[in-house]
């Protein structure tokens, strides 16, 4: 056993694993898509801000999955999570792996996200395994920095022009139904929850939605209805999005294995 | 600005012709001084176009320049290549932001430059109209492309025109960043598999010609080169810094074990340089024209990106003017 598994004796090594995976996943496959808009932006600055906010979510998902592969123990590198599991092993929240099919969807993508991930690392600060409030720690910082960038373009673009209120809409109904997700019992948060590791998934919910519907008014937008959606990411129940997005991410390391790059 | 230059000496100077000597004299004998010129400075006409015309091109090279590496950021091989990658590609938007404030200070907007360049009548540097098939491209880039845009950027550091000179004074520290991740990556590639070695040469074989062909035209047939000498835009010649960059490059690809893609490349003792062959100037014309492998492809991605945002940017227009409608109500 290593030094590291001993801190925490309340939480198995397998469990800190999963969870240190999943919030890796989440981040990492978000980072992946914004990093596909890179040089198409709508204008320079914007360009520049999705690229800054692809590169926050690329560290955060480098750090959790080096953990990963620490408390593993197996010699499974960032590099070996990332690039050499199958669709099925990620666990990933469902939404981030959604196209970012226009500005107006990617940037409602992004505010809902950034939301949750505010109170999530704003509990995960407390978290019983030092390594995860580290990281809170440094992503709250980077998430407020997120969360200012969407919401205010959620702002902008739902009090903007017809058009773009049509747009940021449709985006909105259209990826409303994956929040459940965020809240809804999930094998590894809910023993991360209990183990101390991790908030109770259920207990972000009421400051999530706090913020979103002050934006959701400013922004003059309207809420959507909650429907009932339970394919969730976190159980491994996967979009058709995410084998595509993994063919095209991990194609160098699938095509040469076991190489220095 | 311009206007603004001209009228703030008062209306004498622009009726007397004798003034207008004066002034272009006042204005060699700065630029011999190695004082700096700046945006209020009265500057001949052809200066300032001159310099339009370069900065800008500049500044829609980064641009551009941001697809060819950008098209890996999806399928980097690792999170640490991706994430440095990503880093560049943002570096690149931030130069050309510096670049376009710098053109701003002479009296155009980045709006009319990027409809130029929209339109097809602006240009940017050749070397990105060749694509990126391969992880290796974007290795070579680093190393060979922004070397001789380093080798290129380094004396203008010390152009006459202030803005400019300071713009690219950042944008050499970042340059010589990009340069060495990748060499790095070059040096990873070519000391692996046998797979990956090949992967480097081939790239090696492909960027070689258009990075000699950056430093443009040779001096013979160099039109602006005389006048930005004595202007102080530009402090070598077109062959003198193309030399430069071989004598430093040929080096490192031994270093590299990678052959350079020129068989009639030799050290002369006598002079102290690489001697190469010769330059394919029809395929550099082509390019320029037009005609290159991905001309069109780059235009009409900027395009389309350009179009595709539209609504977004009038978005933002219409909430800042409704902002400040609202705030000028409640005042």
């Amino acid at each position: 056993m290593s030094a590291a598994a001993e801190t925490v004796l309340s939480a198995s090594a397998d469990l800190r694993f999963r969870y240190a995976v999943h919030l890796g996943d989440t981040s990492l496959i978000l980072a992946q898509r914004l990093g596909e808009w890179v040089g198409h932006a709508p204008a320079l600055e914007e360009d520049l801000a999705l690229a800054n906010i692809s590169l926050d979510l690329l560290g955060q998902a480098r750090y959790l999955l080096s953990y990963a592969g620490e408390i593993e123990g197996k010699g499974r590198t960032e590099d070996d999570l990332a690039f050499l599991r199958d669709p099925s092993d990620f666990t990933n929240l469902a939404l981030v792996e959604q196209p970012n099919v226009d500005f107006g969807h990617t940037l409602v993508r992004q505010f809902l996200i950034d939301a949750w991930q505010l109170e999530l690392f704003e509990c995960l600060q407390g978290s019983s395994e030092p390594r995860f409030a580290e990281l809170a720690a440094k992503a709250l910082k980077e998430t407020r920095y997120h969360y200012r960038f969407s919401s205010g373009w959620m702002v902008r673009l739902g009090d903007g022009t017809e058009e773009s209120h049509k747009r940021v809409q449709a985006g909105l109904d259209a990826l409303w139904k994956f929040t459940s997700e965020f809240f809804a019992p999930g094998a590894v948060d809910e023993e991360a929850a209990a183990a101390g590791l991790g908030p109770d998934p259920a207990s972000l919910r009421a400051a999530w939605a706090a913020n979103v519907e002050q934006v959701l008014t400013e922004a003059t937008l309207k809420k959507p209805a909650d429907v009932s959606y339970r394919w969730y990411g976190k159980r491994n129940q996967h979009s058709e999005h995410l084998s595509r997005l993994l063919a095209e991410m991990q194609f160098m390391q699938r095509t040469y294995p076991g190489v220095q790059w | 600005m311009y206007t603004q230059g001209l009228d703030s000496l008062g209306a004498d100077c622009l009726h007397q012709a004798t003034d207008a000597v004066t002034l272009e004299q006042r204005f060699q004998s700065k630029v011999d001084a190695d004082d700096r010129i700046e945006p209020k400075d009265w500057m001949p006409d052809a200066y300032r176009q001159t310099l339009i015309r370069q900065i800008s091109q500049h500044a829609h090279s980064e641009i551009v320049g941001m697809l060819p590496e950008g098209n890996w950021i999806t399928r980097a091989p690792s999170l640490r290549r991706k994430a440095v990658l990503i880093a560049k590609v943002q570096d690149e938007g931030g130069h050309g932001m510096y670049l376009y404030s710098a053109a701003e200070t002479l009296g155009i907007s980045r709006d009319e430059l990027l409809e130029q360049l929209l339109a097809g009548t602006a240009k940017y540097s050749s070397i990105f109209n060749y694509p990126t098939p391969t992880w290796a491209d974007v290795g070579a880039i680093g190393w060979l492309v922004d070397g001789a845009a380093i080798m290129n950027q380094i004396p203008i550091c010390r152009c006459s025109y202030g803005p400019y000179a300071r713009a690219m004074v950042r944008i050499c520290k970042e340059e010589s960043f990009h340069q060495r991740q990748g060499f790095e990556i070059m040096m990873t590639l070519a000391r692996g598999t046998p797979e990956q070695h090949r992967m480097a040469q081939d790239a090696l074989n492909r960027w070689w010609w258009p990075s000699i062909m950056m430093f443009g035209p040779n001096d013979a047939a160099s039109k602006h080169t005389a006048q930005s000498m004595r202007w102080k835009i530009k402090r070598f010649s077109n062959d003198e810094l193309r030399q430069k960059f071989i004598d430093i490059t040929v080096p490192q690809a031994e270093f590299l074990g990678l052959k350079v893609p020129d068989p009639d490349l030799r050290w002369d003792e006598a002079t102290q340089h690489y001697v190469h062959g010769p330059i394919d100037w029809k395929e550099f014309e082509e390019v320029l024209k037009g005609n290159g492998p991905c001309n069109r492809e780059r235009l009409e991605t900027r395009r389309r990106a350009h179009e595709d945002g539209r609504w977004v940017r009038e978005a933002a227009l219409a909430h800042a003017e409704k902002q400040r409608a609202r705030e000028t109500q409640a005042a």
